[in-house]
């Protein structure tokens, strides 16, 4: 399989205390092309962390990085910022869990959905934007996607919300895609409906999925391979089916037992 | 559509409650109106014609109707003092106070919007520091003051402008607008303070929320971000509070007016007041209390047109 | 934070504007004070000989057209922009908590035709407010303190009711309801305590606004009498004596600057009060 992203030895500390605190330590990951990975672990066990380090998005001051993420043969980390900013939405998307506040609240649908075209193909055409932009719409099951185009985010529900935020990350066909707890905030039945759409754009589209969850179930629906974080380390990891089977630490055995037994297939 | 039909409701209520507030003030106000305009020495007939002539033995409701219908047709009454109708002594002011106001508050937004911006973009520089110091005390400084000490600095050291050389817009529109500038200037200058310091905050809230985090994630940088996605949120709060500063630069203006030796309607508002001529009263303050309500009007319609939220349950 | 006295003075090392919003206004209070009992001049005191003079040792801020001290007189002068503010505030707080207290928590009809008239006078901008106040009851320091008393009650009910609606629906009121408090006691004793922070700040800044409103009225005449002048009507008597003795404007005028800015500097401190 084709490597197309290698994070080695991802190290990420706060500055916010008197002690410095560590988020993220020795994190490694290999996602090859059109595989999907999940990371799982409890709230502070750093795997939002690595994600938004992987998505370029941890900028503040008071935090320092080190390690490797490779991208294209550029390294994420350390590259110059224009470069980092020529892969953020057009290589490399993410989508997050509140998808209530993570929608500008005065812009069209339409307009943040063709946004990355907007900022990386300005080549294309206003009226191909838009035709690109309904047809994503569509394509993540949205099939009022000429009404939609024109409403605004507090015209629609939470589900139809985060569909509008994958369709954003998507309309650019990024070779990954990072889902950040992307069904958390979201009704049981519209998760399984989302965890479906990304297992059909990862299909079809050959898109590697970074699936960050704390939810094991919803990991074992949709990843082959899976990564157990606590407490900022990576404490084991693997092909999801072995490590659901075998677990080889006690911290992942516990989190294997706290799945309620009827989802466990 | 519906939002703004609402918005013209209240706007006509409010109208109405604010021209009875007026009326009922002025109608409580002892002595007789009658007596006021032909003096103490007038015969007791006399007085009781002019009475009736004026309506003054009509009751209050009636009296009330024939006030506002005129003054909705533009007959604002006569002058107590100079038996004069009011409309001819006060609609030739109206431009030169307005334009004060008007200009004002274009240069309100034409300084304090990249002033707040900038602050807020580059926040804790030294700048930022030294402008939050300077909006304090700018805000601190009485408005006739500041409109002193304008005079005083570019009047009489730097000789911008001659204080107290006033030309009428009839007679040369340029120079008009020229004198005008620093009173404008002062009327302006505790709003421009209020406005950035308003901006910079709304702008550094608005930047913390989720969505520039997805704006940042789509490649925009920083500029991207700022003028695509925050500006527009962070405006909100900021076109509000533009509106009724709006509505103060007029009445700011009365004390301006006095200041710089503008003859605008506060010369005549202010002599109106001691003479106790009240029709005169009346006339600007209704007035300028229509301008306020239409301004706050037109508030709510842009409020609606950037943000998308509002009015929602009307829909 | 266990500590008060240590967090008060952490917060004056680092938070410049308390500890200059305190001396500002710790000097200003002083003068008003030391004013009360003691003037180097008589205040009302003419003097033929010696008008109009700049900055001397003599006369430390110059003397008016008089020959008055202008410095005696800004320290009584300060006192009644003080007094008015103070009183404006009091009635405008008063008056605009009680409309806002009842209207917000109980609503009704009466709420809504109270807040359409409060709605329309806050639209309005103070200073007319207060002129036409003064336009009605005359003028004098009396009848100005009433007419920015007035002006000023509509922004606190305002803001007092909506701080009520917000309450009104908590969980510590219906509890507090289901207990059987009556109605005036869970308006003064449950909910009033609670809010007093929203209404500390309003206070603060409302006094700033009373003090600059004062000013700009007395500026047109329509307050205090002389031979008492608040700081504004020394202002306005002052304008014409720019030119030839400018410390006879520019003192009055930064003694009230000071003032403004000491509570406004004590305001921004306390809100970065860490």
């Amino acid at each position: 399989m084709e490597i197309i992203l290698d994070v080695t030895d991802l190290h990420i500390e706060f500055h916010d205390h008197d002690q410095p605190e560590v988020a993220v330590e020795d994190f490694d990951l290999m996602l090859g092309r059109g595989e999907i990975v999940g990371i799982v672990g409890e709230s502070g066990s750093g795997k939002s962390m690595s994600a938004l380090a992987i998505a370029g998005l941890l900028n503040r001051k008071s935090l320092t990085k080190s390690g490797r993420i490779m991208f294209n043969g550029t390294d994420l980390l350390t590259c110059d910022r224009n470069i980092l900013r020529s892969y953020q939405g057009d290589e490399i998307s993410i989508i997050f869990q509140e998808p209530m506040t993570s929608l500008n609240p005065v812009k069209r649908i339409g307009w943040q959905v063709e946004e990355s075209l907007f900022i990386h193909h300005p080549e294309i055409s206003k009226a191909v934007r838009k035709e690109m932009a309904i047809k994503t719409l569509y394509s993540v099951g949205l099939s009022d996607a000429e009404k939609v185009y024109r409403m605004y985010p507090h015209e629609l529900s939470g589900g139809m919300r985060q569909r509008v935020m994958i369709a954003a990350a998507m309309i650019g066909n990024p070779k990954i895609l990072i889902a950040d707890e992307p069904t958390t905030a979201l009704d049981v039945t519209v998760q399984a409906q989302i965890v479906e759409l990304l297992k059909k754009l990862n299909r079809e589209r050959k898109t590697s999925i970074i699936f960050i969850s704390h939810d094991l179930s919803l990991v074992s629906q949709l990843c082959e391979r899976v990564i157990v974080m606590q407490k900022g380390n990576i404490v084991e990891s693997g092909k999801t089916k072995k490590v659901f089977k075998r677990p080889g630490n006690i911290y992942t055995k516990r989190l294997i037992a706290a799945i309620p037994k009827i989802e466990l297939r | 559509m519906r939002y703004i039909f609402k918005k013209l409701g209240m706007m006509i209520i409010t109208l109405l409650v604010v021209s009875i507030c007026v009326f009922l003030a002025f109608s409580i106000i002892p002595g007789d109106p009658a007596m006021r305009m032909l003096g103490t020495e007038a015969s007791p007939e006399l007085v009781e014609q002019t009475r009736q002539e004026m309506g003054l033995n009509d009751p209050v409701l009636v009296r009330y109707f024939k006030w506002f219908l005129g003054f909705i047709r533009g007959d604002f009454g006569i002058s107590y003092n100079y038996k004069v109708p009011v409309g001819g002594m006060v609609l030739s002011k109206v431009p030169i106070t307005l334009t004060m106001a008007v200009m004002a508050f274009i240069l309100t937004v034409l300084i304090s919007i990249p002033l707040g911006i900038t602050t807020a973009k580059h926040e804790n520089s030294l700048l930022d520091r030294c402008l939050t110091v300077i909006n304090q005390v700018i805000m601190a400084i009485p408005p006739f003051f500041s409109g002193i000490l304008i005079t005083f600095i570019f009047g009489m050291i730097f000789r911008f402008f001659t204080p107290g050389g006033f030309v009428s817009y009839t007679t040369d529109l340029g120079k008009f607008i020229r004198y005008l500038f620093f009173p404008s200037l002062a009327i302006a200058l505790p709003k421009i303070s209020m406005t950035v310091r308003m901006l910079r905050g709304s702008l550094i809230d608005e930047s913390q929320k989720d969505y520039t985090r997805t704006a940042y994630s789509r490649g925009n940088n920083t500029d991207g971000v700022l003028y695509r996605h925050v500006l527009k949120n962070a405006m909100i709060p900021v076109i509000t509070f533009l509106g009724m500063a709006l509505a103060d630069m007029v009445a700011g203006s009365i004390v301006i007016e006095q200041v710089f030796g503008i003859p605008g309607i506060s010369r005549i508002l202010l002599t109106s007041i001691s003479n106790r001529d009240y029709p005169v009263v009346e006339a600007i303050i209704m007035g300028i209390a229509v301008i306020v309500i239409l301004v706050n009007f037109l508030v709510d319609v842009i409020y609606r047109i950037i943000d998308p939220r509002i009015g929602l349950e009307d829909e | 934070m266990s500590n008060p006295g240590k967090a008060f003075k952490r917060n004056i090392r680092e938070n410049p504007y308390l500890l200059a919003g305190m001396i500002i206004t710790a000097l200003i209070l002083l003068m008003i004070l030391v004013g009360i009992f003691w003037t180097p001049y008589d205040p009302t005191q003419m003097n033929s000989a010696e008008k109009l003079q700049g900055i001397s040792l003599r006369h430390i801020m110059g003397t008016d057209n008089m020959g008055r001290d202008v410095f005696s007189r800004v320290m009584y002068g300060s006192r009644i922009t003080l007094l008015i503010a103070i009183g404006t505030v009091a009635i405008g707080t008063i008056v605009g908590t009680a409309i806002g207290a009842v209207t917000g928590y109980f609503g009704g009809m009466m709420d809504e035709i109270l807040m359409r008239i409060i709605d329309a006078l806050f639209a309005f901008p103070s200073i007319l407010l207060a002129l036409v106040i003064v336009s009605v009851f005359g003028t004098g320091w009396i009848q100005l303190l009433v007419a920015l008393g007035i002006a000023f009650v509509p922004s606190y009910a305002r803001i007092v009711r909506g701080e009520f609606l917000r309450c009104r629906n908590m969980d510590y009121v219906e509890n507090a309801r289901l207990q059987g408090v009556s109605d005036l006691r869970m308006i003064f004793v449950h909910i009033l305590p609670n809010i007093k922070g929203v209404l500390a700040s309003s206070i603060l800044i409302g006094f700033n606004n009373a003090v600059l409103a004062e000013a700009g009225l007395s500026y047109l005449g329509v307050g205090s009498q002389p031979p008492y002048a608040s700081l504004g009507k020394m202002l306005s008597d002052a304008q014409q004596y720019m030119f030839t003795t400018p410390s006879y404007v520019l003192c009055p005028g930064i003694v009230i600057v000071l003032m403004v800015l000491g509570f406004a500097f004590l305001g921004e401190g306390i809100s970065r009060w860490k």
